[in-house]
């Protein structure tokens, strides 16, 4: 207990560093000014929203082939971490365009699939509260988990595939795309620090679900006897 | 500065999703814990 309370400690100044960094050391960009600050939360967040519901779909697919409860333990503990990191990409996304389009949110390409991607993830975990029996909770949910993993390409893509509101990528946006030295390093500190609260966060999810499948394990025994 | 007000909004909001994300985890866990303590001593007393 101790341990992890250590970790979050750590982790959490980690975080507040990078957030120092992003205010005070990284550039005020020219044609934004300080909105363009969303940007290390927003960009972070969204890239550890897609390894997590990436390794959802890892553990989906494994639960498929193998039926190891595991699996669906990881499966669903990627899901609602992933979920809490699009919640704050939703969030930011619509404070930063505010002051920069004139308008909260516009239903193109790029936003609603983002927004359809929460939903997805949504449903994913109301499925799962709905169904009791075990296995076949875990697999319905691995089955619509794999389907609802293939919005997050078409979410990532569709700033390349159509034109947008949303601006053309920065990173990995080809020639003439790319960050100043001081904005590159304080968005890549911002992002490892963001993926060890993912992991924090994802290994702490899990440990739930081990104690979840311990209680029913006792149940069971509690009710043999 | 303009619309400083507006980034510092959407760094709270985001820690805030985070730090009540971690609670929420953590307080379930308590409680799985505490029920795993009643059934084994419940299972005990039935020995």
């Amino acid at each position: 207990m101790l341990k992890s309370a250590l970790k979050a400690t750590i982790l959490f100044a980690l975080i507040a560093v990078t957030a120092y960094l992003a205010f005070y050391y990284a550039p005020i960009e020219k044609s934004m000014g300080v909105i363009q600050k969303i940007f290390y939360l927003h960009i972070s967040c969204a890239f550890s929203a897609f390894v997590a519901f990436g390794t959802c779909f890892y553990a989906n697919l494994r639960y498929v082939f193998t039926r190891a409860p595991k699996s669906d333990w990881l499966a669903v503990s990627a899901a609602e971490v992933g979920l809490a990191f699009i919640s704050v990409v939703l969030i930011t996304g619509p404070i930063w365009a505010h002051p920069v389009w004139g308008i909260w949110w516009t239903w193109d390409a790029r936003l609603t699939l983002t927004f359809v991607l929460g939903l997805l993830y949504v449903s994913y975990l109301l499925l799962r509260s709905m169904i009791e029996e075990p296995d076949k909770r875990a697999l319905f949910s691995a089955l619509f988990g794999i389907f609802a993993f293939l919005d997050v390409p078409l979410v990532y893509f569709s700033i390349r595939w159509w034109r947008t509101q949303h601006p053309q990528p920065v990173i990995l946006g080809g020639p003439g795309s790319g960050l100043e030295p001081r904005m590159r390093v304080s968005y890549l500190l911002m992002w490892g620090a963001l993926t060890g609260l993912l992991i924090l966060l994802l290994s702490a999810r899990y440990k739930l679900e081990a104690l979840r499948a311990s209680v029913d394990d006792l149940r069971r025994e509690a009710e043999v006897r | 500065m303009k619309n400083l007000d507006s980034v510092l909004a959407a760094y709270l909001a985001g820690w805030a999703i985070f730090f009540v994300y971690y609670i929420s985890v953590a307080q379930r866990m308590s409680t799985l814990r505490e029920e795993i303590e009643r059934l084994k001593a419940q299972l005990t007393k039935g020995k």
